[in-house]
């Protein structure tokens, strides 16, 4: 198939390259700054957001259309999950700032790797050709790394990115190595083309199915589900909180998309099979993140069993194969992004210059020091255990009652009885913060900003509960 | 006009978060701003609603604001029904609301809860306004529940005081067995007609009359006749009726400007408003008419008997509230809905009337609540005094005052009446009149005139109460007076309720008695020869000679009569039951259930079982986590065998 290029293309993948420009011109910018004029980087990039927002938005929400020969697709569903996208990492930036600052870490590279990890966030997004879709993968994954091993004096973070990185090249080339095997078997690598070839080649070849396995460990990986969960205990709580932020949140919006658009869009001739490998990774991810996380005594590792739990929850709603299946679970990627974005900001709150707020202890008493940000954890944590009205509960409403429809009682049963035993964590967490004796008095620092901001975040996400309807009839506009 | 609502709805609500969560900040008198100011735009949007949806004749309004969740067709919303039934409800509400914020100003001012009251008290405004002014029934019971809620709260208010809280919970719990009913009631309907919206659920009524249902199996019922049977038992708990009854007395434990607001006014009535606004269901059932027809002439007549030997001056009202909320269930029962709530109205006004008047009283008395002790305070507080009487004349029914038209209206109401018990609810009622009058003027006679029996320390310091405290009971004594006189031709028999209150025709009591109907003032120069008129005369005449001519013979007739004054102190034995077997029975059970059920088997085994098993295997599982890459590698390369094996070997 012959790609031709027409300018009009240049267009749709503007905010793209709107992102690229401005990274690499803040990369410039920022080797013209010293130490204390720092913060104009961190402007830059958030005017970068807003800008390619903006771009976004005035381009977007209009008729799907393909560019770059069908390598590329430009749809409702990836404008909602790219502004999804830019408000969050606008948001990690800015809690990630004062952290930063007070461990001599403000550089622009960052922010710079920030801007490239979501540059190929962007691109998993859009992506409508295999290769398009790894090219993304990878760009996340090698910002990634550098940004893991970014504190470079610190030994936990270079061992956790030492361990991230050879594990992501495994994956990576598993991945690699099931794309081949179905470009093999269609002789395609579009997207599109893929779904109508599948289906007449019938169910009957194993090659592909074979091609899907070695996707799924690739898929799974870079979901963090088990069982190919296990750099994220160990990446969650080795890396700098700031970049556990980071991690923790926006690359979940991105996982999903890869989900939708690897599975759903591409390999919709397989549904029986990947609905039935995605149960069983469900399962154990819910099982392992939620039974583990109980023995856990670092908040950020338990937070990162926390995630494998909330993957495995999310992976109901897509599993379920129906456009309330998939608009459930992009409802609960979303809202699980802003959940993980509000834990991690209030830990980065906490922690002050020579102390990092990471073991449970440190959560003791917080209502003592500051009733208000007690308050708001206090918001995360019952909606990440899905304690109604906040926006979890709906989530796992949501996408217990996509499972349902199809009739997967059992299931529902399952991730419920299981949803349980996490409520514990969470639980234990607010008991230290309203019953214990605080471990320091010092009340919590932060500048006004973010403290403004965080506090949005955990209102959001207690309003998103008691109004649920306007996100979830977006999600489901957008895929429908 | 849908910003108008909105606006109505929320300004309380503004207020109390303000006050409530930020009371510290603003401080005593910003707290008291903000709540009446919000409450005021409340009452002021009121009057602006009445002009347009009645003085106007504007459309009704029926219209959802928000939709909370679409579940298998079924719609749970936020709406507004606004008609010329909503418009009077918000208007009392609001204003009463209004008087008691004011009032409060006064009554409150040196308790250390006085942001926190305030709070609440706006939002019980709130939460009342949400429950009229709702078009289904999940914000009805929203609003029921909410009222529910502030109301516990606010009974136990002095929180310290152990009768206060006993006295909260007794009312939350015996609330709890109505709203189980209630609860119900809007389940089936919920599960028979499909939709929570009123409008849908009323157009399909009629034909559901012939449906019926399976209770207990082989026994038939009238579907419709369960579902208003358990509404009523929701309407039960809220206002009051036998056997539900049993908290309002106990919760004048709470501040009295909340006795006025809530337990007089305006929550109790919620039962009454459902009622009404329900017309269309309970016109399908003649059965369940009958029960509140009789339940509610049980009442009336039982809690005046009551109110005879209760000694605390706000008991006294209150069972004078609890027989006169049995009045209002007996014009509900004999189909005469409009009657009901036109007692409502004029009773809201009176009724709050002598609860403020009463806490004048108490606060004259520093705080001494016994009207032994009290007399002749005619002297040192006259305008309470003056306010009192248009109370007390309006709550007894004398010719001209507010009360007078209303219960004449549900009595003639109720002998047109051919719903099966009302012949006796007939004679019930009457013989409250004479029973009303009696306990009223004891009460006035005893507090305001006679021998002044309190200490000398007392005496000194009596005087008429502040501005704050009096302004209200000259404004509510305005409506007290005249507001029967003026609305009476238009509410009951005009067409004020048309299209908004459903009566089948053979239940058409209302329109029988317009035939007769020949203005106001013929109705108080033929009250002056009918019965009740003299029942009532009888009552204050009976009054008078035992406690101001001849104070001494009371004593001796309760030693004469003591088997019956027994029965009547112990509230005809209610409470002790209850307390003994009810609350006793499910005390035993529970804690059969606590320690057999819940310590050995939910805890030791379940809970404390499983959580030991889930951190046992947990702390295996964590093992697993050496931290050692090749053994993660290990880990992933396994799943994918794993996968392998199973789907592509099979």
């Amino acid at each position: 198939m012959a790609y031709v290029f027409s300018p009009s293309d240049l267009v749709q993948v503007a905010p793209e390259i709107f992102i690229l420009s401005m990274a690499c011109v803040i990369l410039i910018v920022d080797l013209f700054l010293d130490d204390r004029r720092r913060y104009v980087t961190h402007l830059l990039c958030q005017v970068t957001l807003l800008g390619a927002a903006v771009l976004t938005y005035m381009l977007g929400f209009g008729e799907t259309t393909m560019a770059f020969s069908g390598a590329y697709i430009h749809d409702a569903f990836g404008d909602v999950l790219k502004i999804a996208m830019y408000v969050v990492t606008a948001a990690v930036f800015l809690y990630s700032r004062d952290y930063l600052k007070d461990r001599n870490l403000l550089k622009g590279e960052y922010f710079v790797l920030g801007l490239f990890g979501l540059l190929g966030m962007m691109i998993m997004v859009s992506a409508a050709n295999l290769l398009v879709i790894y090219l993304g993968i990878e760009l996340l994954a090698l910002s990634l790394y550098a940004l893991v091993a970014f504190d470079r004096d610190n030994k936990t973070a270079a061992e956790a990115a030492m361990k991230y990185f050879v594990l992501g090249a495994i994956a990576s080339g598993m991945l690699l190595y099931g794309m081949s095997m179905i470009y093999g078997t269609t002789g395609t690598l579009s997207s599109t083309e893929i779904a109508a070839r599948l289906v007449d080649l019938g169910s009957d070849d194993l090659v592909p199915i074979f091609g899907l396995v070695f996707i799924m460990v690739g898929i799974g990986f870079k979901l963090g589900v088990v069982p190919f969960h296990m750099w994220v205990p160990d990446i969650y709580q080795g890396a700098p909180t700031s970049v556990t932020l980071y991690i923790g949140s926006i690359p979940k919006i991105a996982g999903f998309a890869l989900v939708m658009r690897l599975l759903v869009d591409t390999l919709p001739g397989l549904v029986v099979d990947w609905q039935a490998m995605l149960i069983i990774l469900a399962v154990l991810s819910m099982a392992i993140g939620n039974i583990v996380a109980i023995a856990q005594t670092n908040i950020k590792r338990m937070l990162a069993y926390s995630t494998i739990s909330h993957m495995g929850f999310l992976l109901l709603g897509v599993l379920s194969g129906t456009t309330e299946g998939y608009s459930s679970a992009m409802f609960y990627t979303l809202v699980y992004s802003m959940m993980a974005l509000g834990s991690f900001g209030i830990l980065l709150l906490m922690s002050r210059s020579g102390f990092d707020a990471e073991m449970l202890d440190d959560m003791k008493g917080l209502n003592r020091r500051s009733p208000w940000f007690a308050g708001m954890m206090l918001i995360m944590m019952f909606s990440m255990a899905g304690v109604p009205p906040m926006a979890g509960f709906y989530a796992k409403l949501s996408v217990l009652a996509a499972v349902v429809d199809i009739g997967l009682v059992w299931l529902a049963i399952v991730a419920v009885l299981f949803s349980v035993i996490g409520a514990f964590y969470y639980l234990r967490v607010i008991k230290l913060m309203y019953f214990d004796e605080p471990v320091d008095d010092s009340p919590l620092g932060g500048s006004a900003d973010v403290r403004f901001v965080l506090s949005l975040n955990g209102l959001a996400v207690l309003g998103l509960g008691i109004f649920p309807a306007g996100l979830m009839g977006l999600c489901l506009q957008v895929l429908s | 006009m849908e910003s108008v609502y909105l606006a109505l709805v929320l300004a309380p609500l503004v207020g109390a978060i303000a006050a409530g969560l930020f009371g510290k900040l603003i401080g005593r008198t910003g707290s008291h701003w903000v709540t009446i100011l919000g409450v005021g735009a409340s009452f002021a949007l009121s009057l602006v609603v009445f002009k347009h949806i009645v003085l106007d004749g504007a459309e009704v309004y029926n219209a959802t604001v928000y939709t909370w969740m679409v579940s298998e067709g079924i719609r749970f919303e936020v709406g507004f029904l606004v008609d010329s039934l909503t418009a009077l409800m918000i208007c009392v509400v609001t204003f009463v609301s209004l008087m008691v914020h004011i009032y409060t100003i006064g009554y409150m001012h040196e308790d250390p809860g006085y942001q926190r009251f305030f709070s609440y008290i706006a939002l019980f405004t709130f939460a009342m306004l949400m429950l009229v002014m709702s078009n289904n029934f999940l914000q009805l019971f929203f609003g029921w529940e909410a009222v529910g809620l502030v109301s516990y709260l606010l009974i136990g208010f002095w929180y310290e005081r152990d009768t206060a809280i006993f006295a909260n919970m007794k009312a939350f719990l015996v609330n709890r067995i109505g709203d189980f009913g209630f609860l119900l009631g809007i389940g089936l309907i919920l599960a028979n007609f499909g939709s929570l919206d009123y409008h849908e659920v009323f157009a399909q009524a009629p034909t559901m009359v012939t449906e019926s249902i399976e209770i207990l199996p082989g026994s038939a019922w009238s579907l419709m006749t369960v579902i208003c049977i358990l509404l009523f038992i929701g309407a039960m708990g809220k206002s009051a009726q036998v056997p539900l009854h049993v908290w309002l007395p106990d919760s004048m434990e709470g501040p009295t400007p909340i006795s006025a607001l809530i337990h007089a006014a305006t929550m109790v009535t919620a039962g009454i408003f459902m009622v009404a606004r329900m017309s269309p269901l309970f016109e399908t059932s003649e059965t369940a008419l009958s029960v509140v027809l009789v339940i509610g002439a049980l009442t009336s007549f039982l809690m005046g008997l009551v109110g005879i030997v209760q000694n605390d001056i706000k008991r006294v009202v209150a069972y004078s509230t609890l027989s006169q909320l049995g009045y209002m269930t007996v014009a509900l029962g004999a189909s005469a809905y409009a009657a009901g709530i036109f007692h409502l109205m004029t009773h809201a006004f009176f009724k709050a009337l002598l609860f403020l008047a009463a806490g004048s009283v108490i606060i004259g008395m520093h705080h001494d609540q016994d009207i032994r002790n009290m007399g002749g305070l005619k002297k040192y507080m006259p305008i309470t005094y003056w306010t009192s009487l248009i109370g007390t004349l309006a709550l007894i029914g004398f010719p001209g005052f507010s009360g007078f038209f209303s219960k004449d209206a549900i009595i003639e109401a109720t002998h047109a009446s051919s719903i099966p018990g009302s012949s006796f609810a007939y004679v019930l009622v009457l013989a409250g009149v004479f029973v009303t009058a009696l306990y009223s003027f004891r009460m006035f006679f005893l507090v305001f005139h006679g021998k002044e029996r309190m200490d000398d320390h007392t005496r000194e310091h009596l005087h008429e109460s502040s501005g704050v405290v009096v302004w209200p009971l000259i404004l509510l004594a305005i409506p007290s007076l005249g507001i029967g006189y003026l609305t009476i031709g238009d509410v009951l028999f005009g067409d004020y309720f048309d299209g908004v209150i459903h009566v089948a025709a053979n239940h058409d009591v209302l329109g029988h008695l317009a035939g007769d109907w020949h203005g106001a003032t013929a109705m108080i120069t033929h009250g002056i020869m009918a019965p009740p008129f003299w029942l009532a005369m009888g009552g204050l005449a009976t009054a008078a000679y035992l406690y101001l001519m001849r104070p001494e013979l009371p004593g001796k007739i309760k030693d004469r009569l003591q088997i019956f004054v027994t029965i009547l102190e112990n509230k005809y034995g209610f409470d002790d039951f209850n307390q003994k077997y009810i609350a006793g029975g499910c005390r035993g059970i529970g804690n059969l259930l606590w320690k057999v059920g819940d310590e050995k088997l939910i805890d030791g085994l379940m809970v404390n079982g499983s959580a030991r098993t889930v951190g046992w295997v947990s702390s295996i599982v964590r093992q697993v986590q050496t931290g050692m890459m090749y053994h993660y590698a290990f880990a992933m390369i396994l799943g994918l065998l794993g996968l392998l094996t199973w789907f592509v070997i099979r």
